[in-house]
C-alpha cells in the first residue's frame, strides 16, 4: 500500500526539518493540514510526545529501520495517513465532542467497526470486521482528551496487531456554519499476508473510507438517521445494497 | 406492486416488484393517486444519465395518500392527501436551513460519486439514477419517502390531482426560472422551448411582471398553448432564425432576460447543433447544448440567464467570450420546490393559475412504455402526461 497523504506533495519543507514544536503546533492547531508536518514522522509520536510520554515508537522520527524500508520497496506495511474534515451545521462542538467521547457510540457511523467497548476512562477495546466473517481486534488507549480545545485522540496499545491512532477535533466554524470537524487517522499494517489482509481491511482508498464514516456521522448528527435506499424495492427485486 | 422500470435506453416497463417499505424512522409510505411523466425522464429514457441500473424505478413528479409513517414523523397523518417535492431534502443541514433545498447535504447515500465529478453532492432526486441517490421514484402503486416530515405538503380536497400534482416539479421549476431573470417593470423575457416547464415559466414571468414574454420553439401545439394558455408571442425556429426575430421583436436590444427550458438534449438548424449531435453520440460530450448557446448570444447586454433545462455534463464550444463581455448574469439549478410549495398552491387556490391546462394525456400506469414513446416523440400532440396506478 502506497503511503497516503493529503495533499499529496503539498509540503515543501523537509519533514525532518520540521522541529517537534513545530508538529504539535500543527497538530493542535487543527486548522492547517495536520499531515503536512508529519508525512514521515507519526501521529502516534507526535500524541505520544505531547502527553509527554517522549518519542517511545521508532515512527516517530524521520529515520526508517530497515524493515520499513523493504518494506516500502515491496509495498507493503506501509503507514496510512489519512485527514478529513467536514462541517455539521446544527450541533455545537460540545454536544459533538460529548457523543464521539463515548467511543461505543462510533460504529453507529463507521462500517467497518464492529463494535468498541469502554473499558475504563482511558482504555477500550476495537472489533473491526474483517474479511470471511472474522475479526481483527485491539485495545486501545486515550492519549489526550481535552474538554477545552474539543480535542480527543488515541493510540492502540504497543502490542496490538494492527499499530494504529488517530485524533478528532470539534471547532467553531465561522459564524452560521456550524462546527468543523477535522479527524486523523494513521494506520501502521503489519508486512506480509496479514499487513494485505488488513491493508485491504481498510479499504483501497482509505481517504474515501474516513470522507464516507464522516458523512454518515453528519448525517446522523443533522438529520438523526443515515440515508439509505438498503431493502428498498426495485425491478431487480429486493435490494441489498445499491452503491 | 406495480412499477414504471427502467431497463436500458428506450426499454421501460411496467414491472412487477415489491412493495417498498419503512427503511429509516423519518420515512412514509405513499400510495401515488398520480404521476407524471417529466421531461426529464427523457433524458434518463434516451440513455443520457449515467449510473441508471437495470430494474430502476422512474418518476420524480408524483402524490398521493400516506398509507404508513416511521416513528420519527409526527406531522402527518395516515390518510392525508400529500404532494411530494422532487428533490429530498433533510431539513437539518446548512443548505436546508437557508432555504437551497436541492442541494441540501445529507439525502445522497451515494454523494461519494458526485462529489468525484462536481466536488460536492447536491440533493438526492426521486428516482433519478444512483449519482442522485438511488431512491426508488413514484411512477408506481406506492413509494417511500425519506425525510418524510420535511417534503410532503398536505392539499386541500377542493383541488383535483392534476390541479396540484406539477407542484412536485415543474410548476416551481418553471416559476424559479422566471424569478431567477429578476423581472423589472418593461422587461422583455424569451424563452427557449415551449415543453411544460417552459409553459409554466411563460405564465410564471408575467405573474412577476414581465411586459412581454417570446417563446420559441418548433413545435406547433406547443407553440400554440404559449400563444393561446400563456398569452406569450412565439417563434418557430425552423421558419425563421430566432435570434435576427427577437432582435427584430425587441427593437433592436434583445431580450432583457432569457431562459434556456430546454437543457442537455436540445435540437438545432445550424452546424453547432450537428457537431453536438454526433459529439453526443459519441459519448464525447455528455450535453447538447445547442440552447444554451443561442440564449447567450440572444440576451440583452447586462441581462439575466436563467437555466431550468437539465445539464448533467460537460458542453462543448461555450461562448463564454459572448457572456463575458456582455456582462451578462448566469442564475441555475435545481429547483427548491420546498421553497415555492405554499406560495403556488396559494396562487393555483386563489385562481390566479389552473396548472392542469398542460395535461394532454391521462393513461392508465401500465401504458407507461406507450406513454413515454408518445411523449419522446410529441406524437398525438402530447405535451404532458398523467399516469394512474
Amino acid at each position: 500500500m502506497e503511503e497516503i497523504t493529503s495533499p499529496k506533495n503539498l509540503s515543501s519543507e523537509s519533514p525532518s526539518s520540521l522541529g517537534e514544536n513545530e508538529r504539535l503546533t500543527s497538530l493542535i492547531g487543527g486548522g492547517a493540514l495536520v499531515l503536512m508536518g508529519l508525512r514521515q514522522g507519526s501521529l502516534r509520536g507526535a500524541l505520544t510526545a505531547l502527553t509527554g510520554g517522549g518519542l517511545l515508537y521508532h515512527g516517530a522520527t524521520s529515520k526508517k529501520s530497515i524493515t520499513d524500508t523493504v518494506g516500502d520497496a515491496v509495498g507493503v506495511g506501509q503507514t496510512v495517513k489519512v485527514e478529513k474534515t467536514v462541517s455539521i451545521f446544527n450541533k455545537s462542538p460540545e454536544e459533538l465532542y460529548q457523543f464521539w467521547h463515548n467511543f461505543e457510540n462510533l460504529p453507529s457511523f463507521m462500517r467497518h467497526l464492529k463494535s468498541v467497548t469502554v473499558i475504563d476512562e482511558q482504555r477500550s477495546h476495537w472489533v473491526v470486521k474483517a474479511p470471511g466473517n472474522s475479526t481483527v481486534e485491539w485495545d486501545a488507549e486515550i492519549v489526550i482528551d481535552d474538554p477545552e480545545m474539543k480535542l480527543i485522540a488515541w493510540s492502540s496499545v504497543a502490542d496490538a496487531t494492527i499499530d494504529n491512532s488517530g485524533f478528532v477535533r470539534f471547532q467553531t466554524a465561522p459564524p452560521g456554519r456550524g462546527t468543523e470537524v477535522k479527524v486523523v487517522l494513521e494506520y501502521n499494517p503489519p508486512g506480509g499476508i496479514v499487513g494485505m489482509t488488513i491493508a485491504k481491511l481498510f479499504g483501497e482508498e482509505p481517504e474515501q473510507q474516513l470522507g464516507d464514516d464522516l458523512r454518515r456521522f453528519k448525517q446522523l448528527m443533522e438529520t438523526g438517521e443515515i440515508a439509505t435506499t438498503e431493502g428498498q424495492s426495485s425491478g431487480r427485486g429486493r435490494e441489498g445494497s445499491t452503491a | 406492486m406495480k412499477a414504471v422500470c427502467w431497463h436500458g435506453a428506450n426499454d421501460v416497463r411496467v414491472d412487477t416488484v415489491p412493495d417498498p417499505k419503512i427503511l429509516n424512522p423519518r420515512d412514509a409510505i405513499i400510495k401515488v393517486t398520480s404521476t407524471a411523466i417529466c421531461g426529464s425522464d427523457l433524458h434518463i429514457y434516451d440513455g443520457y444519465i449515467p449510473t441508471m441500473k437495470s430494474g430502476d424505478i422512474l418518476g420524480h413528479e408524483f402524490m398521493g395518500e400516506v398509507v404508513e409513517l416511521g416513528a420519527g414523523v409526527k406531522n402527518l397523518q395516515i390518510g392525508d392527501r400529500v404532494i411530494i417535492p422532487f428533490a429530498i431534502s433533510c431539513g437539518g443541514c446548512f443548505f436546508c436551513n437557508s432555504d437551497l433545498w436541492s442541494l441540501c447535504d445529507n439525502s445522497n447515500p451515494n454523494a461519494w460519486m458526485v462529489e468525484k465529478i462536481m466536488g460536492h453532492s447536491p440533493a438526492a432526486l426521486f428516482g433519478y439514477s444512483h449519482l442522485f441517490g438511488g431512491y426508488a421514484g413514484g411512477q408506481a402503486e406506492y413509494v417511500r419517502v425519506p425525510f418524510a416530515d420535511v417534503g410532503p405538503l398536505k392539499v386541500p380536497d377542493d383541488l383535483t390531482d392534476e390541479q396540484v400534482l406539477f407542484l412536485t416539479d415543474i410548476f416551481p421549476t418553471g416559476y424559479m426560472a422566471a424569478e431567477n431573470c429578476q423581472i423589472k417593470q418593461g422587461d422583455i423575457v424569451a424563452v427557449w422551448g415551449c415543453g411544460p416547464v417552459a409553459q409554466f415559466a411563460i405564465k410564471s414571468a408575467f405573474m412577476l411582471g414581465a411586459e412581454r414574454v417570446i417563446a420559441i420553439d418548433r413545435v406547433p401545439e406547443r407553440l400554440q398553448m404559449a400563444k393561446e394558455w400563456g398569452g406569450a408571442e412565439v417563434i418557430n425556429y425552423e421558419e425563421v432564425d430566432a435570434g435576427e426575430a427577437l432582435k427584430e421583436m425587441t427593437g433592436g436590444r434583445g431580450p432583457d432576460a432569457v431562459i434556456d427550458a430546454v437543457g442537455m438534449e436540445a435540437h438545432g438548424t445550424g452546424v453547432d447543433a450537428l457537431f453536438d449531435k454526433v459529439m453526443q453520440s459519441v459519448r464525447m460530450e455528455s450535453d447538447r447544448p445547442t440552447a444554451l448557446r443561442q440564449v447567450i448570444v440572444a440576451c440583452r447586454k447586462g441581462g439575466n440567464v436563467s437555466l431550468a433545462g437539465v445539464y448533467g455534463g460537460f458542453i462543448d464550444k461555450m461562448p463564454m467570450g459572448a457572456a463575458f463581455n456582455k456582462g451578462l448574469n448566469f442564475k441555475m439549478g435545481q429547483t427548491h420546490v420546498h421553497r415555492y410549495l405554499r406560495p403556488l398552491l396559494e396562487h393555483i387556490q386563489k385562481g390566479d393559475i389552473d396548472p392542469s391546462f398542460v395535461v394532454t394525456h391521462q393513461l392508465k400506469i401500465d401504458d407507461a412504455p406507450h406513454a413515454y414513446e408518445i411523449f419522446k416523440h410529441k406524437k398525438d400532440n402530447c405535451i404532458k402526461v398523467v399516469l394512474k396506478p
